[in-house]
């Protein structure tokens, strides 16, 4: 196996006297599809806004590609192919899904600093954030500003917004939250089709989703792993029954 | 992504057109050019109100230099008057120290005030909320007590005298109807305003949006959010130092009044009165509130300050967008702009 796309060395971070991150070492390699799960309150959306720069760990470093990117600015980190989703719809409510990805890709581009030309005039820009679009089957609705699309058509677009910055590695922290059952295998399905060389790890609460589309499963509990596997690994583990699935038979076992 | 929905999927559906939709955005509507057609009319037709007219359109200027921060990308200012003080007062000084060539005197003001944001915008772009309107706040206060003290360059409480504006192109002379007044106002007026029209409806525009819309998911998009405000701040102050710039060299002369607490407010009254993040409500809201203080102007000047607050939590609440914002809503929807 080459370098990780992805890797946090002892990652510790603490909110007060709850420790929120102990000591986390996870190695993504490139291509991969990894699913982060853990009882609520494990500390999973905290690894990704760690990972992503939003929170600043106590100590540990973050690896992508294998540089150290801790020091960085989230812009900076992005700029170096890190994006993410957000769990809560994290968009731009008076921006019609088209600005706000056209916004994304001149951003990339390097275009967006310019205050004389155009926005119409960078044809370029403003084809590809359709293209992302229609990958993400909203080219219908693009034109409406975002606060008027249906929610599962606002999933996608924190999806298209992410993909618009070209990544590299890609955090998804729950992408299909809040979307009805049915609906959010097909957004599994579009994060599926993403292209091999883009390295993806995602939360998500459905087991059924995350043993169908993670290649291995890393388990949090108490801003730790508690262990790393295949879906066959995982599922079979007594320790995660008892932590995460939720066994009932051991007196120890405590649901969160 | 992958090929096979790249050759179906991305084929421009007969209803979308998304480079048509964003050009329409940028085109020049009829009411515009109309608009601008009517900023003549005092030339003809209310020839007494040429130096009220050159007024607004200072204001105006000031209003929209206000919008770009403020309505575009969310920057709440209590002392934007700074800006517009300290082009008023360069201008004013390079006049009264031999030079009164208007046009030069304007690069100039908009220089200094360019410098004075930028210094200031280090402090603007690290606050929010309360502490941007108490910093901004502060930052006018500063100002007074310095133009105060430095009297010996600025005149103090006595006010900057001895200003001599040279006539523009050396042609146009100020005269006192104010022809000349309103007429280089409003040349300087359109071509700024047309330079912010350009800028908001650039890349860096669409930024300024986005960060007004959502600061925590710019950064995640490879948006470094400080730089972009710092920039469209001095933008802004540089703007409002040329409309300062401007009240100096038609009235020939510049107070403590161009810089204090009392004109940062009214400013922001002028743009939510008008409406915010459109520009044209920054030049509306400067219509309405100069002219009606014109009429009200017999009575007791407090008193007028009673007809503003109603008519501003009147609009507060019920046109949210502002009057223009409220206008706009009469047009019917296929001749607007989407």
């Amino acid at each position: 196996m080459s370098e990780a796309a992805l890797a946090t060395r002892g990652l510790n971070m603490r909110f007060g006297s709850l420790a929120v991150a102990q000591g986390i070492d996870i190695s993504v390699p490139r291509g991969a599809r990894y699913a982060l799960i853990g009882p609520n309150g494990a500390g999973k959306t905290t690894l990704i806004n760690m990972i992503t720069g939003l929170l600043r760990p106590d100590s540990g470093t973050i690896l992508l590609e294998g540089q150290d990117i801790t020091a960085l600015k989230t812009d900076a980190r992005v700029k170096r192919g890190l994006a993410r989703t957000f769990q809560i719809n994290t968009l731009f409510p008076h921006l019609s899904a088209l600005e706000a990805v056209t916004l994304a890709v001149s951003e990339r581009r390097g275009e967006a600093g310019n205050w004389w030309r155009r926005l119409p005039d960078y044809s370029e820009t403003v084809d590809e954030a359709y293209e992302i679009l229609a990958s993400m089957q909203l080219a219908d609705v693009c034109l409406q500003p975002t606060h008027s699309l249906a929610y599962g058509q606002q999933r996608l677009l924190e999806i298209a917004l992410a993909l618009a910055t070209k990544p590299r590695v890609l955090l998804l922290d729950e992408p299909a939250a809040g979307v009805p059952r049915n609906e959010s295998s097909a957004l599994f399905e579009a994060i599926a089709r993403l292209p091999d060389d883009i390295t993806v790890l995602f939360i998500e609460h459905d087991m059924d989703i995350v043993f169908r589309f993670a290649s291995r499963i890393i388990v949090l509990v108490g801003g730790a792993t508690l262990m790393e596997g295949t879906p066959a690994e995982i599922s079979s583990d007594p320790k995660v029954r008892e932590v995460y699935l939720g066994s009932s038979h051991t007196g120890g076992a405590h649901h969160v | 992504m992958t090929t096979a929905t790249e050759s179906s999927a991305t084929k421009p559906s007969a209803s979308v057109d998304p480079r048509a939709f964003l050009k329409r955005q940028t085109r020049w509507s009829v009411f515009e050019v109309l608009f601008w057609l009517a900023t003549l009319s005092p030339f003809f037709l209310f020839e007494t109100y040429l130096s009220l007219a050159s007024q607004i359109a200072i204001t105006a200027l000031f209003a929209v230099s206000l919008d770009l921060i403020l309505g575009y990308a969310g920057i709440i200012s209590l002392g934007h008057a700074v800006f517009f003080g300290v082009g008023a007062y360069t201008a004013g000084i390079v006049s009264k120290y031999g030079w009164g060539e208007p046009i030069s005197g304007l690069f100039i003001a908009a220089a200094a005030a360019a410098i004075v944001g930028y210094l200031t915008s280090f402090i603007i772009v690290r606050v929010q909320h309360l502490a941007l309107l108490m910093i901004t706040l502060g930052l006018g206060f500063i100002a007074v007590e310095i133009a105060n003290s430095a009297d010996w360059l600025t005149g103090g409480a006595d006010g900057l005298l001895g200003v001599e504006t040279w006539p523009v192109l050396g042609i146009w002379d100020f005269d006192l109807w104010g022809k000349t007044a309103y007429g280089f106002a409003l040349v300087v007026l359109f071509i700024l305003f047309v330079v912010s029209r350009r800028l908001v409806h650039s890349p860096f525009g669409l930024s300024l949006r986005g960060i007004r819309e959502n600061a925590v998911r710019m950064p995640a998009i490879g948006a470094p959010n400080p730089r972009r405000l710092q920039k469209v701040y001095v933008i802004s102050a540089a703007i409002a130092g040329v409309a300062g710039a401007l009240l100096t060299q038609t009235t020939e002369f510049a107070s403590l009044e161009v810089l204090g607490f009392q004109r940062s407010a009214d400013l922001a009254i002028i743009l939510i009165l008008g409406g915010t993040g459109r520009l044209y409500g920054a030049i509306i809201g400067a219509i309405i509130f100069m002219v009606a203080r014109d009429q009200l102007a017999d009575m007791n000047p407090q008193y007028w300050y009673f007809w503003i607050g109603l008519l501003l939590m009147a609009v507060v609440l019920f046109l949210p967008d502002g009057i223009l914002g409220g206008l706009t809503r009469l047009v019917p929807a296929r001749w607007r702009k989407p």
